[in-house]
């Protein structure tokens, strides 16, 4: 019985004691590790895998995935950088955002209507999107961006980057959809028994559509903050990112087959991949290493995961 | 040049007197998947250990947003100087304010940023390097011949530079003739089309220059196939393996080649006197370049 409960706790919460034992670790190793300074930049870093992994937990928990974040961020940062010049700054971000859940719509259509499985549309989405950039760039980075513009991505409120802010509101929000709302026990219905949630009424279509254009909207909004952020929108812009968001939607216990999964868990993942990149900075970890060390990392907590369940 | 000793003279006294003490500068490269950048953080690596400080090299891997990351990594650290070889000139600025703020000097790399305040910047002179194209071909032709010059992507400051470099110098001498010059995007298909219609308008030419090498190569295969080889020679850009071949072949002469390794040597030794606090008074070290006949 005992043993069951010991299960238990690190099936839910090996995520989180994971974390904190890469927080005691660094800390251990290097003296700057731990400051409030660099636990904002941490978290600043963070909001970006954040805002996409949050994106992605929905479409997983509908039992898809979604390769395409990486181009459709690129592609509505582009735009909402190309608009902002000529229209301002509002009209550019609206621009971005449009551009973002309409891609992410169409890749739910063509899962949905056409059929087609979500590792292949997207795949397809990924290289339009990416495409559709440097078509819409030629080739260069967008940049004579308002300078009131930086504020998105580089901007205080008190001592606490924008960019943080804005990850907690994505997620208190997604929260509430996906915990207190029909639309959210729809998509964890869709997601664990497709079948059965169209046998019980479930519009299954309409919830993996709005799966995939939620994922869209992120994508979107990331592609604008990190314009921001960089002060420029870069064409090759969020090159590899899908894989990222997904790895902190695995971390954080969501099954990639769908239907069983927290939010909370995602945040976690991502902190986790945030952590990791700036704590092996910390610790002069050279970057060819850090990319084996978070596989292996990624390689544990799944397992753990794995070995609390029944 | 001058400087340049007085440079070294300085590291080699500050080295053994006063600044003996630790000092950690970092190291920001676009990517480590290109071999430049590889030979470019070796060099550096070298010349810590020759001024026994420490070196910590972070790999973008053409990413601006890791870059930026990484240099507010390096902020956190509080590195005494920050060598920055940007992946962007607009992305990076935003990082390169930071370093101001957090009052850590910044020198730029290879590649230059439009913003923010750099200490140094340290780069290939891409005019030098034309200029000691245009000597090299005047010599071998004996101050006499006719000329044709493959340029670079217009408005790309490398092509300008080079081109700069090039066309001042041999105009200084009248037996040179500037017989063609056109633009092949510094790509191999284009300069081998561009170089075929050059060879079908002009009956004799006796020495080609190509601002890169890529452009030299196409050329060579143009020339090569109007069996025009023993009427000209190919002078190229860059030292690219492929060039190196084909000089080793003889399909081309000389080709200039840019040294990563000083850069990276000149990036941690101008860091070094900088967190010192030593005057540079300049804002640019151009990176001599060399003339690779063999």
């Amino acid at each position: 019985m005992k043993n069951l409960q010991y299960k238990d706790i690190i099936r839910r919460y090996g995520i989180l004691i994971g974390l904190i034992g890469l927080i005691i670790a660094f800390s251990i190793l290097s003296e700057r590790f731990f400051t409030i300074s660099n636990m904002l930049i941490v978290m600043r870093q963070t909001s970006i895998v954040a805002f996409l992994g949050i994106g992605m937990t929905f479409v997983i928990l509908g039992a898809g995935i979604d390769l395409s974040v990486g181009s459709v961020l690129a592609f509505s940062g582009a735009v909402a950088a190309g608009v902002m010049q000529s229209r301002g700054i509002f009209l550019g971000i609206l621009a971005g955002l449009a551009v973002g859940t309409a891609l992410g719509a169409f890749s739910g259509l063509v899962i949905t209507k056409l059929r087609i499985p979500a590792f292949i549309a997207t795949l397809a989405m990924m290289a339009i999107a990416r495409g559709g950039t440097l078509v819409y760039t030629d080739g260069r980075p967008v940049t004579g961006l308002p300078s009131s513009f930086a504020f998105l991505g580089r901007g205080y409120i008190g001592d606490i980057p924008f960019p943080i802010i804005l990850m907690l509101v994505t997620f208190v929000l997604a929260y509430i959809i996906l915990k207190l709302t029909r639309f959210g026990r729809y998509v964890y219905a869709t997601g664990g028994n497709i079948d059965a949630a169209r046998a019980s009424g479930i519009k299954v279509d309409n919830i993996i559509i709005s799966n995939f254009a939620i994922s869209g909207f992120l994508s979107g909004l990331t592609g604008i903050v990190l314009s921001s952020r960089l002060n420029s929108a870069q064409p090759t812009a969020g090159m590899g990112y899908e894989l990222d968001a997904i790895a902190a939607v695995v971390l954080g216990g969501t099954n990639l087959f769908g239907g069983e999964g927290e939010l909370w868990g995602t945040l976690i993942g991502a902190f986790i991949m945030g952590i990791l990149n700036n704590g092996l900075n910390m610790i002069n970890v050279s970057s060819f290493y850090q990319q084996v060390v978070k596989g292996i990392v990624i390689l544990i907590a799944v397992t753990v995961a794995q070995s609390g369940k029944k | 040049m001058k400087k340049l000793l007085l440079a070294l003279f300085l590291v080699a006294f500050l080295g053994v007197s006063v600044f003996a003490s630790t000092m950690t500068v970092g190291l920001s490269v676009s990517t480590l998947n290109n071999p430049f950048f590889v030979i470019l953080r070796d060099g550096a690596i070298e010349q810590a250990k020759v001024l026994d400080i420490d070196l910590v090299v972070m790999d973008a891997q053409n990413d601006p947003a890791k870059q930026m990351s990484d240099i507010e990594d390096l902020v956190q650290k509080k590195v005494d100087v920050i060598l920055l070889n940007p992946t962007d000139a607009d992305a990076l600025v935003p990082a390169v304010e930071d370093a101001n703020k957090a009052g850590i000097p910044l020198l730029t790399i290879d590649r230059s940023v439009n913003g923010g305040d750099v200490a140094l910047h340290i780069a290939s002179d891409n005019v030098k390097g034309g200029e000691m194209a245009g000597a090299y071909t005047v010599e071998q032709l004996g101050e006499k011949g006719i000329v044709v010059e493959l340029e670079g992507i217009t408005g790309a400051s490398a092509a300008r530079e080079r081109g700069q470099g090039f066309d001042t110098y041999i105009a200084e001498f009248s037996g040179i003739k500037l017989a063609a010059k056109q633009t092949a995007d510094f790509d191999r298909a284009k300069g081998m089309s561009v170089m075929e219609n050059i060879l079908q308008a002009q009956p004799k030419i006796d020495a080609v220059f190509a601002q890169n090498d890529e452009m030299a190569l196409g050329a060579v295969q143009a020339i090569k196939a109007a069996k025009r080889q023993d009427e000209m020679f190919v002078v190229g850009f860059d030292a690219v393996p492929d060039a190196l071949n084909a000089i080793k072949a003889g399909d081309m002469k000389a080709t200039i080649a840019q040294q990563p390794w000083m850069m990276g040597v000149l990036g941690v030794m101008n860091g070094y006197l900088v967190v010192s606090g030593v005057e540079l008074g300049i804002e640019f070290i151009p990176v001599p370049l060399k003339v690779i006949t063999e």
